[in-house]
């Protein structure tokens, strides 16, 4: 499958230009943060602090990599189930976020707050972390770092592969790609 | 009497830990390899050679299948004859367990406490241990490392035996319906009947520990399975809920006595990444 390259950070345009079923290869600066970050970020906007990063632009990756191994960048780096974040996104994308990667459904207020500030949802290839790992050149924490793997991250990324799942205008892949093969009505 | 030193169980644990996280057991790999040759979808037999892939990167660099390296799910035979020396059971497996995930550079996933006090035991400790006494003078233990974004979309259902095999169908097939995309597909389902509460979902979770190619025993129960995956196929889902005719590699049923009043059915699903390793001392 022919595969369009995306470089970060995000612009209107590049959104739009991307359309659910595309295939992409993803150059550039994305973010690590899942569950614990979200909520910590959620609760920095909603009392008027600011957030460790500017997301205006950018995309996030729900991940919680393993550990290193000597002379490694990252340790096995798939998505996480993108659903939990649900509660938060739409705080973030109103923060300027333009991307999420993980995988599975998205809440329709997630697909709204989408639409309305023109963002898109990829899903990477769950329980491929070995494999996505390859595609990740750098991993530097940035903030909450007590938290593990679940800190908030910078990652390098060349030629990261991911899918687009859902676009700016709430075309969802999911939908359109199970229905051909779906023979219980 | 055959005394086992409990620093022995340790040491077995610790690279169950880290065997069962790198390694993709041969069962699950082959179950891949021929979805890959049966898939229907194009697009879902790029991600099924991806996940194959995946696989072999792990195996031949000693890393993590997935980054989820789970929960420390353990099921324990101890033989009645055995005498642990030199330590307790609870407390060498998950010394084990401790050893193995921070030898083995795996994720640390275990919060203390689950509601108040969230914070990361470091350790990836305490284990899920499921004890069992039998005959002989062995331990056996079988790892099944669990990741959660399978384990959330499990259920059980207190269905009452008017509601026939046609009920258990219905359940798996709603739970399966709603996991999706989200647990990872092509998924394997574990169903546990029978029993009580608790035991339906501790049969669930056995099931998914018997490897994809083991038909249940019982000739009623291997054709629920297969009748089972029939219908799972159907819905379309899909490896990874992008549409496909492989949204499970198997279907495993495991079922016990019930009361004349009850036939609880628990549904415990596993990702593409089911891992399970076995040792016996």
């Amino acid at each position: 499958m022919a595969e369009k390259r995306i470089t970060t950070p995000l612009t209107p345009d590049k959104v739009k230009g991307l359309k659910a079923g595309d295939s992409v290869l993803i150059t550039g600066t994305i973010y690590a943060a899942r569950d614990a970050a979200h909520k910590l970020m959620y609760e920095a906007v909603q009392k008027g602090e600011q957030l460790p990063i500017d997301w205006e632009g950018q995309i996030v990756y729900y991940v919680g990599p393993s550990p290193a191994q000597p002379g490694q960048a990252i340790g096995s780096a798939g998505p996480t189930t993108s659903g939990r974040m649900d509660k938060y996104t739409p705080t973030l994308i109103a923060q300027g976020q333009k991307g999420m990667i993980g995988k599975g459904y998205r809440a329709k207020e997630v697909v709204d707050a989408m639409k309305e500030h023109g963002a898109v949802y990829f899903a990477a290839l769950g329980g491929a972390g070995a494999l996505i790992a390859k595609s990740i050149k750098k991993y530097d924490v940035l903030a909450y770092a007590d938290l593990g793997p679940e800190a908030l991250a910078a990652m390098t990324v060349e030629d990261f592969p991911a899918i687009v799942v859902i676009d700016s205008e709430g075309n969802n892949y999911y939908e359109e790609g199970q229905k051909p093969y779906n023979q219980l009505g | 009497m055959r005394n086992i030193e409990a620093q022995l169980i340790t040491e077995a644990v610790a690279k169950l830990c880290i065997d069962a996280n790198y390694y993709l057991a041969s069962d699950v790999y082959d179950a891949l390899k021929t979805s890959a040759e049966e898939e229907a979808s194009p697009l879902g037999r790029e991600v099924l050679d991806k996940l194959i892939q995946n696989a072999d990167i792990a195996r031949n660099e000693n890393v993590p299948i997935c980054q989820d390296t789970g929960m420390a799910v353990i099921f324990a035979e101890i033989g009645q004859d055995v005498h642990i020396v030199g330590g307790d059971f609870n407390a060498a497996v998950n010394a084990g367990v401790a050893k193995g995930y921070v030898e083995g550079y795996l994720r640390k996933s275990l919060v203390a406490e689950p509601v108040f006090n969230r914070t990361n035991t470091k350790d990836n400790t305490p284990a899920i241990t499921h004890v069992s006494l039998v005959p002989g003078d062995k331990i056996k233990l079988t790892m099944c490392p669990k990741g959660a974004g399978s384990e959330n979309k499990s259920g059980l259902k207190m269905l009452v035996p008017a509601d026939g095999v046609e009920g258990i169908k219905k359940t798996v097939l709603d739970f399966v319906k709603q996991a999706g995309s989200n647990p990872c597909p092509p998924m394997v389902v574990g169903v546990g009947i029978g029993g009580t509460m608790e035991m339906a979902a501790y049969l669930a979770k056995k099931a998914l520990a018997r490897p994809v190619t083991e038909q249940n025993g019982h000739p009623d129960y291997a054709n629920l399975e297969q009748e089972l995956l029939e219908l799972i196929q159907k819905t379309g889902i899909g490896p990874q809920g992008l549409g496909g005719t492989t949204t499970a590699l198997a279907v495993n049923v495991e079922w016990y006595p019930t009361h004349i009043a009850c036939m609880p059915v628990a549904v415990n699903i596993n990702c593409h990444a089911t891992r399970h390793a076995h040792v016996e001392l």
